[in-house]
């Protein structure tokens, strides 16, 4: 298969970037998107370009690190799924393809498709855990929790902290990732005790990085490649609701 | 040598070694413990687990890792599980049943203390997962689910859907986002270890690259410990992520730690088959798979081509419970990888190439259900389908043995200590637990055990003499060791040849993959160890790394990599020469049972082979060879046997 490809170039934060046209040719169908970005930057090597840089690691999908937006998509076509996961034979042949990073404010682009996504560590670590020291755990088994609950928050703790759901939202709102870890940990019985500070400090540090708020157009759980709920944005905003009257009640 | 070769093992019976050990540990008081600066390099479970446990207590710790966010260390890709002898199924499960099978399953090449004391703590990670809000399979009563594992008779692998390793990682990286948050732990990513810093015979720092700025920084501490990871990637395919690298504990190897048994390498059973030239890594499918999927290729070669629903019941041939009735589809990795290579090598192999064999759920769906079966292992279906197209419900899996875990690490004592004074090494990067072979769902229990559970214990015995000696970053020892990286870097921007990185890499892998993989012999070994220099000089002079130093730089991160792999290799293949017998997934083809098993020298090589590194006027000269012998004094070795 052959394509044409408009891949946004930037050497860094302060330079402007442009879209700058690559052929992709001989690919076959079983190449993944990356590897067939791959086969381009090789191609770059011989005129002396500097190959497209872009992120990636397991190239499997479960470490969030790809974050491209294809022909206007976050992680591309293929939903749901990493841009990693995605395979050249959901393209046509000939087809022209634009690669885009992730565009959102609060992650400013690092080089090339390259972005800087720590806005996303600052809310975790603003109260996305419980605090269980080492040498304090009681039994395991000792706290049973119905299968139910359990399930739920195991849907809501495979979010894969790519951001894509930031980048898809017209409001670059980061919603759908805060409300997953809300939710994940306040389904626990063990989540309880900081419950309430925890939605607080949490949603407080995801306004102070930048992003925006839910207007509800479910981009987020479109492209979510982990299929996040968007349901959970609504425990969210009931877990945030609650604590405020909580923590103004002085409890 | 710096130090010497003692494992350090307490005395007295092997159950109570762990406690004696803790017991009779050196304690730092709370108020000493700011006083010491912890470098650790790696983010993953060992290394987000000691940092997030070391800052906990109030030491002062810097973390490092390559990737963007400690979130991404590749522990989050493994699927099936991790093993603990809690048992919770009444099935006849222990410490000791744990310890004796991680010993069996190791093909007894690993210390009886160390994976004693491994299936000790097991239970108490459980304990502390679930506290931390890990959200582990339940059954309807609402307490823990188990699945079993290869290589084990009762059900003791505890999971999350096949995402048990992101969870588990989450569950570190949540407690190490709460010391950044409480400033005891100083987090620095997309930033890479490229040297070890030696002082007065310790290790006292390190030198640094920023990935994102290409500045270079010198770091000073009291301790380092490295939980870098495995040096899978030195195949090029495999399944590790694509960062995953041998340059940490390379660079410590040659700054005099010794690097244990790295011919010890795990190939996977259960693969995605490679489909094309251009791939740029593997996929695994969880070996929790092998729980209700069967094995099998056809009886005849001729068969091959047909469409897996055409070839009868009857000519089909389910190998591994032909061969191993006792076990059957749940042998351990090793066993079930080179039975697969097996027919393939006598033409039975099916899919593109013939390098594959089915992995059938047909049975298990019409037993269960689809809906049981899609419950169980629903996100692999899916990872199968998008990755190969097909329908796993429909037709069977197609898999492959892939190289997946590297057994081998630097060496390190009872103290996970290594022969250099305070230099530790956790997790997957050291060698210390699953000797020639690993069982499923164990490194995710080791890589715990070494980060909450043993290191916090250990290290204080190391520092508890060290108040006050830690040497300043700008010592000459340090701007020695930053000039040397310096001057690395630009050799390897000034070679402007003409070859791409991974035209090499890939070469390399494809030899190391021939000669040094599932299975191994003399003569093959020797020309990769003639081939392997060739490459590495190739490398120096026709390699192209485009860009610059001093700015992010994909290609030069890479190009440092790929370097020290083309060293790494060749101790690799030196030590599966010298290991003269086979053993776990080492397996040599001159030694083998009349049925084709593995067959050890026990006499000879019950033994850990310690490797230092030997300088010849700047040029690499061969490694020497240093032995720790091996003691079983309660498990009694055996030929192991799965039949």
């Amino acid at each position: 298969m052959n394509f044409k490809l408009r891949v946004w170039r930037q050497k860094n934060r302060q330079s402007r970037g442009k879209l700058v046209v690559y052929e992709a040719r001989d690919i076959s169908p079983n190449t993944s998107f990356l590897e067939m970005l791959d086969i381009v930057n090789e191609t770059l090597l011989a005129p002396g370009d500097e190959p497209i840089a872009f992120d990636s690691d397991c190239r499997e999908g479960i470490c969030g690190t790809c974050s491209l937006t294809i022909n206007g998509e976050a992680h591309g076509p293929d939903h749901p799924a990493a841009v990693c996961e995605l395979y050249m034979r959901k393209f046509r042949d000939g087809q022209t393809i634009v690669v885009e990073p992730f565009r959102v404010r609060s992650f400013p682009i690092i080089k090339d498709l390259v972005i800087d996504r720590s806005a996303l560590d600052r809310i975790v670590q603003a109260g996305g855990f419980i605090s269980a020291r080492v040498g304090s755990a009681p039994e395991a088994n000792a706290i049973p929790i119905p299968k139910h609950d359990a399930d739920l928050s195991m849907d809501a703790a495979a979010c894969i902290g790519c951001g894509a759901c930031a980048a898809a939202c017209p409001n670059a709102s980061a919603m759908l990732f805060t409300a997953a870890k809300v939710s994940h940990l306040s389904l626990l019985p063990q989540g309880n005790p900081e419950r309430v500070t925890r939605v607080l400090k949490m949603v407080h540090v995801m306004d102070a990085e930048g992003f925006g708020n839910c207007t509800n157009t479910y981009e987020c759980e479109a492209v979510c490649p982990a299929e996040i709920s968007a349901s959970f944005i609504a425990k969210l905003n009931r877990e945030y609701a609650k604590a405020r009257l909580l923590a103004s009640a002085g409890d | 040598m710096i130090g010497t070769l003692e494992a350090k093992i307490p005395s007295g019976p092997l159950a109570g070694k762990w406690t004696n050990h803790k017991d009779h540990s050196r304690l730092i008081s709370p108020n000493n413990r700011r006083k010491f600066e912890i470098i650790i390099v790696g983010s993953g479970l060992a290394g987000g687990s000691a940092a997030a446990t070391l800052g906990e207590l109030g030491y002062r710790v810097k973390c490092f890792c390559y990737q963007d966010s400690p979130r991404r260390a590749h522990s989050i890709a493994a699927q099936g599980g991790i093993n603990a002898a809690k048992n919770y199924q009444n099935d006849g499960d222990s410490v000791y049943r744990l310890f004796h099978d991680t010993i069996k399953g190791g093909d007894f090449r690993s210390r009886e203390a160390n994976v004693y004391r491994l299936a000790e703590v097991s239970t108490n990670i459980i304990d502390q997962c679930v506290a931390q809000g890990v959200p582990f399979a339940r059954e309807y009563s609402g307490l823990l689910a188990n699945r079993s594992f290869g290589g084990a008779q009762v059900s003791r692998t505890f999971y999350a859907r096949g995402q048990t390793g992101q969870q588990l990682l989450l569950g570190c990286y949540q407690a190490l986002c709460r010391q950044i948050a409480a400033g005891s732990v100083e987090m620095f990513p997309q930033t890479e270890m490229l040297d070890l810093v030696i002082v007065d015979g310790h290790a006292k720092g390190i030198v640094t690259r920023s990935l994102r700025s290409g500045k270079i920084d010198k770091h000073a501490a009291d301790a380092v410990v490295l939980a870098t990871g495995g040096y899978g990637n030195v195949f090029y395919l495999s399944t590790n992520a694509r960062g995953c690298n041998v340059t940490a504990t390379y660079r410590a190897f040659k700054k005099g730690a010794l690097f244990a048994n790295p011919c010890f390498t795990q190939i996977h059973p259960t693969c995605i088959p490679v489909s094309g030239e251009h791939q740029s890594k593997l996929t695994l499918m969880s070996e929790s798979l092998r729980n209700d999927g069967r094995v099998w290729v056809p009886k005849r070669k001729e068969d091959r081509g047909k469409p897996a629903n055409e070839i009868a019941e009857n000519e089909r041939d389910y190998y591994l419970e032909r061969k191993y009735p006792s076990y059957g589809n749940l042998a351990p990795r090793d066993i079930s990888s080179r039975a697969a290579k097996e027919v393939c090598d006598e033409g039975r192999g099916i899919g593109p190439g013939g390098r594959g064999v089915y992995l059938d759920f047909a049975d298990a769906i019409k037993r269960l259900g689809e809906n049981t079966i899609r419950e169980r292992y629903g996100n692999l279906f899916e990872v199968y389908e998008k990755i190969t197209g097909e329908d796993a419900y429909k037709v069977p899996m197609r898999i492959y043995p892939a190289v997946h875990y590297t057994m081998g690490g630097l060496w390190v004592d009872y103290d996970l200590m290594s022969n250099v004074p305070g230099l530790f090494v956790i997790g997957e990067a050291n060698f210390s637990d699953h000797g020639a072979n690993r069982l499923g769902a164990s490194a995710l229990m080791q890589g715990l055990a070494d980060g909450y559970f043993i290191l916090p214990y250990t290290l204080p015995n190391y520092l508890a003499g060290q108040i006050g000696k830690r040497p300043s970053a700008d010592s000459p020892e340090f701007q020695k060791a930053e000039g040397e990286v310096r001057a690395r870097v630009k050799k390897m921007l000034d070679v402007d040849g003409k070859r791409s990185l991974d035209s090499i890499h890939r070469e390399l892998g494809l030899l190391l993959w021939d000669k040094c993989g599932m299975a191994r012999n003399a003569k093959g070994l020797g020309e990769a160890l003639q081939k392997i220099p060739e490459l590495r000089e190739k490398f120096w002079r026709e390699v192209r790394v485009p860009g610059d130093g001093e700015d992010f730089n994909q290609s030069l991160e890479r190009a440092g990599r790929v370097a020290d792999f083309l060293e790494f290799a060749e101790l690799m293949c030196a030590d599966a020469l010298a290991r003269d017998e086979s053993s776990g997934a080492h397996f040599r083809e001159e030694h083998q049972t009349p049925d084709g098993e593995a067959l050890r020298d026990d006499e000879n090589h019950a033994a850990v082979f310690a490797w230092e590194f030997q300088d010849d006027n700047g040029q690499i000269a061969p490694p020497k060879l240093h032995r720790e012998p091996l003691h079983f004094d309660t498990v009694h070795l055996t030929q192991r046997s799965y039949k």
